[in-house]
This record gives structure tokens, sequence and C-alpha cells, in this order.
């Protein structure tokens, strides 16, 4: 009956409104802090990944260059490759074996294994949008001056961002849901929760209800947010003309070329006489 | 010696097997301006291109004021610097605003402040009649507006030579004039020192100082314009100029 789900839900929320609550605050802060650790270390992936080098560069920069594609390319492959569950499994009950220490603080292993875990896809993620953008851009940044950091930061990383926003919030909306892997470390967020009170109070499917809901209210939240920050990254549609003379005279506008002068100075090219 | 601004010496440049550039040999003084003409194909813009160290070249040397740049010894960030090019498909930055594009070079590779930048952008911006667009984004305007933005963007680097690699070539035939306008004015009135790869033979032969005839990667005939558009040594030039002033 329809209407004993729903005093079934009542019920648990009267007594566990608070706990979900607290879930679903560490499941966000999770999945928020880890996206965005991702989203640096797939930018910083990218950049090293695409530093160009030619046949005439320096050997020891060329192997050098090589070696960190190598090492990022193992990253990805190992990151991806393995179930995030297992990653976790790894770092928390594997570091007292090869370094003998041990993680106090779940928040911190959690943190850990979501951001590298989100990183090895996002470093393909901005590699392919680093690709995507036109080679103009990289000559342009070039022939004015720009070495391959300031490119990278000032050009084409922009422009990156705003063409893999929508992978960005894929990653996001995954961490979200795949967070709750991290039960197997004792990380009690959102689906934790359910775990714990239903297994309380044995109301298996009240709890899994409030689960998705809730879940689903994370997720479409995200992807709204989203549409909204693609919007503003676009930019605006249309754009001032600005008619009034930006060169008007202002203390100090003219020095550039000092020798060129100001409209009303002869010197100056422009210079009209002593009335038009 | 006398100071060339730029002296080109034994230039090549392959792709592979295919020889594009043989044995290029030229100067640019202070105050020239010169054409480099020639059929599609024959080397020209990726001669530029390898002034501009955009390629690497295979032998030879370029001198900027006597001093080697293409060897990868000297900071090719600063020669770059200042050795402005415009480019046929005019890549402007279109993350950023006009203004923005003709600041972040200054700011970020000679390191000037804010608003010394934006005063000395403006100033470009307005030599090229572009200053009211400074908010517009590269995608909102016309084609010759944007090349005029990027002769802008050039010029706000304050270089010694500018390069013009087919500068109208990819514009609609009634934008053309407006960016040849701006070309001429810098020549003419702020003399300044000019390399510029065009099929335009009237920007050419009424403005350049200078010109040079390449075919299949080597230069054929170089000399006063007068000379080349009236009376060439060469039959090679000879026909290239009958055939392209003819159409």
């Amino acid at each position: 009956m329809i209407s004993q789900l729903f005093t079934d839900i009542g019920s648990l929320w009267a007594k566990y409104g608070t706990v979900y609550l607290t879930g679903i605050a560490n499941t966000l802060i999770l999945a928020v802090t880890a996206t965005l650790i991702g989203c640096i270390i797939g930018f910083f992936c990218g950049i090293l990944q695409t530093i160009p080098f030619g046949a005439n560069e320096h050997i020891i920069k060329r192997v050098l260059l090589k070696l960190i594609r190598i090492v990022i390319r193992a990253y990805v492959e190992l990151f991806r490759g393995t179930p995030m569950i297992l990653q976790a499994v790894f770092i928390y009950y594997g570091m007292p074996y090869f370094f003998g220490v041990s993680f106090k603080d779940i928040w911190t292993v959690s943190i850990i294994v979501v951001s590298v875990n989100t990183g090895a896809y996002m470093a393909e993620s901005v590699r392919g949008g680093i690709m995507s953008i036109d080679p103009g851009q990289f000559e342009g940044a070039k022939a004015i001056g720009m070495n391959h950091w300031q490119t990278m930061l000032y050009i084409v990383l922009p422009q990156t961002l705003r063409n893999i926003m929508p992978q960005i919030g894929n990653n996001y909306i995954i961490n979200v849901k795949d967070t709750s892997v991290m039960f197997i470390i004792g990380f009690s967020d959102f689906f934790a929760v359910h775990k714990m009170v239903s297994g309380a109070v044995f109301k298996y499917f009240p709890s899994a209800f409030m689960e998705m809901g809730g879940y689903l209210c994370l997720t479409l939240l995200a992807s709204f947010l989203l549409r909204r920050l693609e919007k503003r990254l676009a930019g605006k549609s249309n754009y001032e003309l600005v008619n009034a003379d930006q060169l008007v005279m202002t203390a100090g506008t003219y020095h550039y070329p000092k020798e060129a002068g100001s409209p009303f100075e002869e010197i100056n090219k422009d210079y009209k006489g002593e009335k038009q | 010696m006398s100071e060339h601004i730029l002296e080109i010496r034994h230039l090549s440049k392959a792709f592979g097997s295919h020889a594009v550039l043989k044995d290029i040999d030229f100067t640019v003084d202070q105050g020239d301006v010169t054409t480099i003409i020639g059929a599609s194909g024959s080397g020209k813009s990726t001669l530029l291109r390898c002034i501009n160290l955009l390629e690497t070249l295979t032998t030879g040397e370029i001198l900027f004021h006597g001093q080697d740049v293409s060897k990868g010894r000297i900071n090719s960030s600063a020669y770059r610097a200042k050795v402005g090019m415009v480019f046929q498909s005019f890549n402007l930055f279109s993350n950023l605003s006009v203004l923005a594009n003709c600041m972040i070079g200054q700011q970020k590779v000679l390191r000037i402040p804010a608003d010394e930048a934006r005063k000395r952008a403006l100033y470009y911006l307005n030599k090229v009649g572009m200053a009211p667009y400074i908010n517009a984004r590269p995608d909102q305007i016309s084609g010759g507006q944007k090349q005029r933005v990027a002769i802008a963007r050039a010029l706000a680097m304050e270089p010694e030579v500018l390069l013009f690699d087919e500068p109208t070539s990819a514009l609609d035939p009634e934008m053309v004039g407006e960016v040849l306008d701006v070309m001429k004015s810098l020549a003419t009135k702020d003399n300044m020192t000019m390399l510029v790869v065009t099929h335009e033979m009237s920007f050419a032969k009424e403005v350049s100082t200078h010109v040079v005839y390449m075919a299949d990667g080597v230069i054929e005939e170089e000399g006063d314009p007068a000379k080349i558009f009236t009376n060439p040594e060469n039959q090679r030039t000879r026909d290239f100029l009958k055939r392209i002033l003819n159409q």
C-alpha cells in the first residue's frame, strides 16, 4: 500500500532525519571537493602531456617529457581501469603494509581516492579538449612571445574549460553517486546512512525510496547549476559599442608612444589645427 | 658590417623529403616594406613562418640584429615579441575581448602593468579604427575587423618588424580595402618595417619598397617594385605577373 510506504518514510524521517541530512552533506562535500581536485589534476596532466618537443630539442628535455607522458599514461590506465571500491581498499588497507602508516582520518583517504580517480578521467577529457582547440590559437600566442605555460593558462585552458564543461558535469554527477562505494572503508555518506538505518529498523524499501529521491534531487540540482554555469562561460551574446573616445584627454593617457603626442599637439598625425 | 634588422642566410626547409624552401638569402632593413609574391605553394608562407620560428629550419640561419636566433640558443619568446605576426586566419584569442586580445601579450610577455597596457592597446586599436569595439569578442565581429584587431594586437607589442602572412586572403572582397588601408598607413605614415606575403599586386606595386618573387622554394627575382612590375628580367617572373595581372 502506498499510504503505508509514506507512513514508514514519515517515521523514518522523524527518527533519523538529521542522520540522513548529515549523510547528504558528507556526500556533497566529498563529491564537490574530489571533483575540484580531480579537475586540477586533470588540467595539470593535460598541460604536461601537451608540452611540444621537436627533434632538435635537447636530449634531456626530450627524455624527460617522454617520461612524463609515460607516467601520466600509466596513471590514467591504472585508475580508469580498476574499480574505485578496490582503489579505496588498496589505499586504506595497503598503506600499513607498504609504508607502515595508516590513515586515522577517513575523510583524507576518501578525498584522495575519489580525487585521484576523477583526475584520471579528467586527464583524458582535458587532453581531448586541448586537442580540439584550433592550432591557430597556439600560434597566435606563440607569435606574440608567450611561452607554453602562458599560452595554456591564459588562452587554451579557458577555452578548453568551456568545451569540457559538460564532461566535468558528468564527472561530478558520477561522483555524487559513486562516492557511495566509500562505505567500504567506513565513510558515512548518504548511502552508508541507508545501510545503517535499514539495518537498525528493517525498513529496507522506504529507506531506499528516500535514497533514490535524495540522489535524484542532488543530481538534478547539479545539472541545473551546471547549465547555468555553461551559459555564463559562453559569455554575453551581444556587446556594447564604445562610441566615446577612449583616448579622451586624461592625465597620462598620451604617453604611448611618447613621440606621437596628443591630438592637440602638432606632432600628432591626427592633429587637425586650432579649429576644425 | 652593416646592421640589418633581419638577415636570412642559406635558409632551407624540408617537410620530410619535400624541399619547400631552397637556399633563401635576403635581408630586411629598417623601414623596408618588402612584399613576397609568387604562386601558391611556392613557399612564401613557410618562409614567413620560419622567420617567426613557427617552423624549425632544416639548414641556414636567421640573424636578428646580427644575432642568430634560429638555433634555439636564444630565448625565442623574447625574439617573437620583437617580431610581430599577422596571420591569414587572424588567430585572435576567442576567449578574450578585443581589448584583452591587445593587452594580454603586453601584460604577460612584456610585463607592462594593466593600466598602461590598456592605454597602449587603445592607442593602437584607435589607429586601426577598432576602438569602439573593445568589448566585443572575436566571433562577434567581421573578418576585416578581426584582421584590423590582429594588426593592433601585433602593434601593441611595439615590434621592430611586422610579418604579414596573406592578411587579406581569407577576407570577403569588400573587406580587403579596410585592411590594406591600415597596412598602407603603417607603411607610409609610421614607417613600419614590414614583410608582407600577399597576392594583392596593387599593394606590392604601390606601397612596397622591395619586391621578392618566389617560385618553387627559391627567390627567382627581387628588387625595386617599379623594375619588377614594369621590366622583370626573369622569364618566370614575367609569366607570373602576366598571368596574375591580366586575370
